[in-house]
């Protein structure tokens, strides 16, 4: 064979494979020009939405909320930076995995963690996985960033309060928006991780301390990192609120407490301000506003001492004694019984086949109104008790504002019961039995008030008649605006008593403390008025106290104001469990009063505030 | 001497087509890289500028290989493959790492890549290798120019460097299909891979890198897990798909823009353009790369001798096989490998070695025929 003839043989074969090389190559051009098409033409609009979301990344900024100051300007909540950790759906590669590394590095439940990530709301949405994080998990999440994509940590504003456990009750807490809350109307506009008021004045005032989110579009790239904000939304800061309160003299009123477990109230009989308000036993809302395990949940509302309970709004108790002081304004202003009108006091008072004991066995002797309140005779009582009925005692204790709320600005305040046969009707579906009277004239019974309706009373009496709601709330401060608004005060109208009515029980009160049940709140700085109680937890308990378990034993209340002549101050004390009202609860009273005597608070307005308090002094001072 | 130069032809609307050709397509990449590039630190200086600089660099290669005659080229190509095998080598112990390769030596202020070089290298030995004498038999016709790429593959795949491997192979089996294997032995050896090919995949498996592995079986299921071992293909995909039928504009492509898209103006450069012009620019760039291949395609079946029709085919499989498996893989066709796209991507070695190559066509187009006039 030529070598001429093998070189055109190879040249024909060379052009004939050239050929197949060229058919390939079309029919691979003309597949992924088809591709492409499916991609861009058929499938276009898809792909578009995809890169749409691809780009953005909705940042919800969180408001930082109102600061809330005591009247004088002292910080009672503020906010400091911490720590929260987010996560993104779109941008996590595998749920579970992450699930798992978070649960590993931050030590949290697994199971929470998975909660909170398919809880509802879009998936380009970041989700709070843990607020209130320490720096060293900020910082252990950080180091790791590149292993836990859409994952991050962002700084926030979070709930401080600088005092601990004061004014705990009053203040509340805050906490993550529940999802039950997050259905209902008052908090539309809010979203998962959103913290809101979830007890005391945070709660009541949320709206007002809340402020308003905003929110970050911000494009973001492959890695996480944030190119571009799109649209800025700036968080609108909640208002700033006063309160009436006075740290100085709140922080007194939690320490004569101590540990028992009872509630002092002290307000401005004037106007209805609260001076102090505390509970015991407390709680820290620093802790309450942390995520709770369900345990720790569990721990708190399981405590026997029930320290979540505000015992100054939501505590219902007998008033014992200090019905009583209700009881001598109905008597002369129902013509029941005439100043100087006397009666005989053996120890005892008969109805029907059963004897009522006074505290004192061998009784008072003949008493008339004045010292039937200075000793706290109960047969005086028994007597007009039972002879008004206990539908024209309703009718004055409800002029008090018993059995009603007093309107104060925290959530869930509890009424007590100021019963009628109405209400016995209504509420027991029998009938009212003519001994329950004599019962409900000393406050035992079915009747009960909170401390809080207490302090009203008393200050009403204080005031002769006139009564305001009591507030906590004084000012509110616009952060928009800046505007410091003076919110006024609520008068809650005046008792139809005479004038002459008011003197006679206030000179008995009076007498209360230096000659009578009281003696021991006698003060060498003020004049100071009140009444003891003493109120029945077990009616058939007897014997000497030490006796009986501390859970059967009576409450001590001591209900006061000062100064006598021009009354500045109502105080109600109640002490869980004490015994009696002269010996437990009345040296509170007093200590508490000499208190606010030596820090000069009676002096309308003129108090010298706070350094940090020049802001609102200056915004408040009406000129 | 004299007869050569009677040989050359003077430049005619061939050259003209060819030339506007490569020059558009430089030019939509320029375009691309610098819409992807414009807001980032290029170094010394901003990505387009390099490309620039890289293509008159280009330019200068192109205009040696087209005027410099292939056949005293062809002359140099065993020792141009020795000195490729060396700087493979010398990349192996000194050369810059890069994401976990070792690809570049670094001179001055720039680093090539000597395996792009090693391409032309290749295509050069087996041209010259089978345009000598006739030869015969398997030994000769398939196992020595087999012994001869082995080196080069191994050096390159030991970087690693999948992507230039590939092509590296794909250069050798189109060659091989193309003079090296004659009709009756080419269904033995298909047939032969076929029953291979678990053995070989097997081999070929356990000898890639972790992040190669991912990538492959990312390529079979990339939905499956969005910014894991799919996500640069889902991105890709993304970028294309979303620029729909006329694309979102120069500067306008979010994917790109936000770096979603990794590697933008390197691997992923065809999703850039795809995103900003959208199915009918991808149509013009199929289309010059089809006329360009075409015209390329004219020239191989045209030269004057087994040489020049060698080197076209050799240098026409390579391009073609990079702009197949790099679209192909941007549109999530083919696993993601890395092969830059000729003349689009960003890219010194690559570029200069493509225009060197594309000039070398030429060259083989300029000299032929001449034997019948």
């Amino acid at each position: 064979m030529a070598s001429g003839n093998y070189a055109e043989n190879e040249s024909d074969d060379f052009h004939r494979r050239l050929m197949v090389l060229r058919v390939g190559l079309l029919l691979v051009v003309a597949l992924l020009s088809l591709r492409l098409w499916h991609l861009q033409v058929w499938d276009g609009a898809y792909y578009l939405d995809l890169s749409k979301n691809n780009r953005t990344r909705q940042v919800l900024l969180e408001p930082a909320r109102g600061l809330i100051y005591d009247r004088n300007g002292v910080l009672l909540a503020n906010n400091v930076p911490s720590f929260s950790l987010y996560v993104t759906l779109d941008e996590v590669k595998d749920r579970e995995q992450l699930i798992g590394q978070l649960s590993d590095l931050l030590d949290l439940d697994p199971v929470l963690i998975r909660k909170k990530l398919t809880a509802k709301g879009g998936k380009s949405l970041p989700r709070k996985i843990k607020d209130r994080m320490t720096l060293h998990d900020a910082v252990l999440i950080e180091s790791h960033r590149l292993e836990l994509s859409g994952v991050m940590v962002q700084v926030e504003s979070q709930r401080n309060y600088p005092g601990g456990g004061m004014a705990a009750h009053l203040l509340g807490y805050v906490g993550e928006i529940s999802a039950d809350q997050l259905e209902r109307p008052e908090f539309s506009g809010l979203h998962q991780g959103s913290v809101v008021g979830q007890y005391g004045i945070e709660k009541f005032f949320d709206r007002h301390v809340r402020g308003q989110a905003g929110q970050k579009n911000v494009e973001v790239d492959a890695h996480g990192n944030e190119k571009r904000e799109v649209v800025v939304e700036h968080p609108q800061a909640g208002n700033d609120l006063y309160l009436t309160i006075d740290v100085r003299l709140q922080k007194v009123a939690e320490d004569l407490l101590g540990s028992e477990s009872g509630a002092i109230v002290a307000l401005d009989p004037t106007n209805g301000d609260i001076w102090a308000m505390a509970s015991r036993p407390g709680f820290d809302p620093n802790v309450l506003s942390r995520e709770l395990t369900p345990k720790q949940w569990g721990e708190i509302v399981q405590d026997e001492g029930h320290p979540l309970t505000n015992r100054a709004s939501q505590g219902q108790y007998p008033p014992g004694s200090t019905f009583k002081v209700p009881m001598a304004v109905a008597a002369l202003e129902s013509e029941t019984m005439a100043q100087y009108s006397t009666v005989s006091c053996n120890g005892g008072y008969q109805f029907g086949n059963r004897i009522y004991r006074d505290w004192k066995a061998v009784g008072h002797g003949a008493v008339a109104l004045h010292d039937a309140l200075v000793h706290s005779c109960d047969v005086y009582f028994y007597t007009i008790g039972q002879r008004m009925g206990i539908d024209v005692m309703a009718e004055y204790g409800k002029e008090f504002g018993l059995g009603q709320d007093t309107g104060i600005e925290l959530p869930s305040e509890r009424s007590g019961i100021m019963p009628s046969t109405v209400w016995k009707q209504k509420a027991k579906n029998t009938a009212w039995l003519p001994g329950e009277t004599i019962s409900a004239a000393i406050g035992q019974g079915y009747v009960t008030v909170t401390p809080l309706q207490m302090a009203s009373l008393i200050g009403t009496v204080a005031n002769n008649g006139v009564s305001y709601r009591p507030r906590l709330v004084h000012a509110v401060m616009d952060r928009t605006t800046g505007n410091l608004q003076e919110l006024l005060t609520v008068p809650r109208g005046k008792i139809k008593a005479k004038p002459e009515t008011f003197r006679i029980v206030k000179d008995a009160l009076a007498d209360v403390v230096t000659k009578g049940t009281a003696t021991r709140a006698k003060s060498s700085l003020v004049t100071i008025a009140g009444k003891t109680g003493t109120a029945q937890v077990a009616a058939l308990q007897t014997g000497p106290e030490e006796s009986i378990p501390k859970k059967f034993r009576d409450h001590a209340w001591f209900v006061a104001f000062a100064p006598v002549e021009s009354p500045k101050i109502a105080v109600v004390v109640l002490s869980e469990h004490m015994g009696h009202g002269g010996a437990a609860a009345a040296p509170l009273a007093k200590e508490l009063i000499e208190t606010f005597i030596k820090l000069n608070l009676s002096a309308p307005a003129a108090t010298p505030g706070d350094p940090t308090a020049k802001p609102a002094r200056q915004a408040s001072e009406p000129l | 001497m004299m007869d050569q130069l009677t040989e050359v032809r003077r430049f005619d609307s061939f050259d003209l087509r060819y030339v506007g050709l490569i020059l558009a397509i430089l030019g939509l990449g320029v375009l691309s890289i610098h819409s992807v590039t414009y807001d980032q630190q290029g170094g010394v200086a901003p990505y387009y500028l390099k490309q620039l600089m890289w293509i008159s660099l280009g330019a200068g290669a192109f205009l040696v290989m087209w005027v410099w005659d292939y056949h005293s080229l062809a002359r140099l190509a065993y020792p141009a493959y020795a000195l490729v095998l060396l700087m493979l080598l010398f990349v192996l112990f000194e050369g810059r790492a890069s994401k976990g390769a070792q690809r570049w030596i670094a001179l001055g202020p720039f680093s090539f890549q000597p395996s792009e070089f090693a391409k032309l290298a290749l295509i050069l030995v087996l041209a010259h290798y089978y345009s000598k004498a006739p030869r015969r038999g398997w030994l000769q016709r398939v196992i020595l120019p087999g012994l001869l790429m082995l080196p080069g593959l191994l050096l390159i795949l030991k970087q690693p460097d999948l992507g230039s491997g590939l092509s590296f192979v794909a250069v050798f089996v189109v060659m091989l299909l193309m003079v090296g294997v004659r009709s009756q032995a080419l269904g033995v050896m298909l047939l032969f891979s076929v029953m291979l090919f678990p053995f070989v995949w097997e081999g070929v498996w356990g000898s890639l890198h972790d992040y190669q592995r991912q990538r492959i079986m990312a390529f079979i299921n990339p939905d499956y897990d969005p910014g894991g071992k799919g996500y640069h293909a889902l991105q890709s995909k993304i970028a294309i798909g979303s620029g729909e039928l006329t694309g979102k504009g120069l500067f306008g492509g979010t994917q790109t823009q936000l770096k979603f898209l990794p590697e933008g103006h390197t691997d992923f450069v065809f999703a850039v353009y795809a995103e900003e012009w959208g199915f009918l620019g991808v149509f013009v760039l199929l289309a010059l790369f089809v006329t360009l291949i075409w015209l390329s395609l004219e020239i191989a079946s045209k030269a004057k001798d087994q040489l020049g029709a060698l080197l076209a085919v050799g240098i026409v499989s390579m391009l073609s096989f990079c702009v197949v498996v790099n679209i192909g893989m941007t549109v999530g066709m083919f696993p993601i490998v890395g092969i830059p796209l000729p003349l689009v991507s960003y890219g010194g070695s690559a570029t200069i070695t493509t225009m060197a190559s594309l000039g070398l066509l030429l060259n083989v187009k300029r000299r032929r025929l001449s034997l019948f006039y």
